[in-house]
């Protein structure tokens, strides 16, 4: 019984160590900002590996969604004779939530792990310790430009996947099932509003993609330097974005509708 | 990959991600980039609006002319004072412009018809709609047609 209560109070105050730590980092990665924004390149190095070499699978798992949507949402509506409002029904869900959480777990799970790997794995090697040697501090050299990769990319991504999906939503309800085309667009415009919802689901991205590449980066620098320590660290940043996501979906959500 | 590449690929993924904002914004939700303070407002009273929300459309002849900004309860004639904007291009209408609340569909949202009267004079901000007819209300009609088909039963069979 004791054993089990030392146990609960090891892993609190584990969990704590680990939240504190996570934030100190974060302090340390927003304090570098203003030096690697002089250092622009960096930031474009990392850009194309987070943001550039996601894109292929969001396109194609956008534009899946948005065709099964379409394929879905017709059956039903087709029901009611409301086959009309399909573009509103896979625009809303879309753009305010498949599009961000759907593209936040697919960048979690290409991008933020290939952050940790590769951060873990540097320090694994000891390339951490070898730039404090030359006086280059890690955090704003490595952490930094990633974050900020992060940062900028996942709001394009979410938005990109949002646009593909209702485009693929199109081709499947226009195209394919034969709803009239005006009726499409025209019913989405009208009830789709700019704040409520596409600016909605950009915070939502936004945040997103702040708390994924905090985790990525996080869980890379903090890894046990082992080939074990890393691949436990890329699993648990997959597992705690998507935890994550899900469940500062259901907050956002909450707060802003 | 040299890095004149790699900037020019970021480059095209940047502007990808805009044009796909731009997009969501212009052709999924048809943003107003004009102000919605635009043109000018009227006022009607209606007896019973169920249905119109703020932002619902208003339309002349069929075509969307402006929006209703704002709905409020007249605590004296007990009746819904409802605000409407019209856009300023809009700017001849006839003084006893007459409005109705008609439903878009069967069962789609509710939208305020204008029809046009035949006085000189065109109406101005804030001037007043005399000729209103209120919002049918499917129930109300399903119950007044029972009560009439009840009431004439009987007659029926004399």
């Amino acid at each position: 019984m004791l054993n089990f209560i030392q146990q609960l109070g090891r892993s609190g105050i584990d969990f704590f160590q680990r939240l504190g730590r996570a934030s100190i980092l974060l302090g340390q990665i927003l304090a570098g900002i203003p030096g690697v924004l002089l250092r622009f390149p960096l930031i474009i190095q990392q850009l194309y590996s987070v943001g550039v070499l996601s894109l292929l699978i969001i396109l194609v798992s956008g534009l899946f969604v948005g065709m099964v949507l379409g394929l879905q949402g017709y059956n039903t509506l087709v029901d009611f004779g409301a086959e009309e409002s399909l573009g509103i029904m896979v625009a809303v869900s879309l753009v305010t939530e498949l599009g961000p959480v759907v593209a936040a777990l697919l960048f979690a799970g290409r991008a933020g792990s290939a952050l940790t790997a590769e951060i873990g794995l540097m320090k694994a090697t000891e390339q951490l310790s070898a730039m404090e040697m030359m006086a280059i501090d890690p955090i704003r050299r490595v952490l930094t430009p990633r974050f900020l990769a992060g940062f900028i990319s996942m709001p394009l991504l979410a938005a990109i996947f949002s646009a593909v999906g209702v485009i693929g939503g199109d081709f499947v309800g226009v195209g394919l099932l034969d709803v009239d085309e005006g009726a499409y667009w025209s019913q989405m415009q009208a009830s789709v509003d700019f704040y409520d919802d596409v600016m909605n689901g950009i915070i939502k991205s936004v945040v997103f993609g702040i708390v994924v590449t905090w985790i990525a980066v996080f869980e890379g620098y903090d890894a046990i330097p082992t080939s074990e320590g890393v691949s436990r660290a890329t699993t648990r940043t997959v597992v705690h974005s998507s935890l994550a996501i899900l469940g500062l979906d259901f907050i956002l959500t909450a707060i802003m509708f | 990959m040299n890095t004149r590449n790699t900037e020019i690929v970021v480059g095209l993924f940047i502007a990808a991600g805009l044009a796909a904002l731009f997009m969501l914004a212009m052709k999924v939700s048809n943003l107003n980039i004009y102000n919605d303070d635009t043109g000018y407002e009227i006022s009607a009273n209606f007896e019973d609006i169920s249905g119109l929300k703020v932002k619902s459309p208003v339309t002349m002849s069929g075509v969307r002319i402006g929006r209703v900004s704002d709905i409020s309860f007249d605590a004296d004639r007990l009746e819904a004072i409802v605000k409407i904007r019209i856009e300023s291009q809009y700017d001849t209408l006839p003084k006893d412009t007459s409005a109705s609340i008609y439903t878009a569909g069967l069962l789609g949202e509710k939208y305020i018809g204008l029809e046009a009267g035949g006085d000189e004079e065109n109406l101005q901000q804030g001037d007043k709609l005399k000729l209103t007819q209120s919002s049918l209300v499917l129930e109300k009609l399903i119950s007044r047609f029972v009560d009439a088909f009840i009431n004439k039963d009987p007659g029926d069979k004399k």
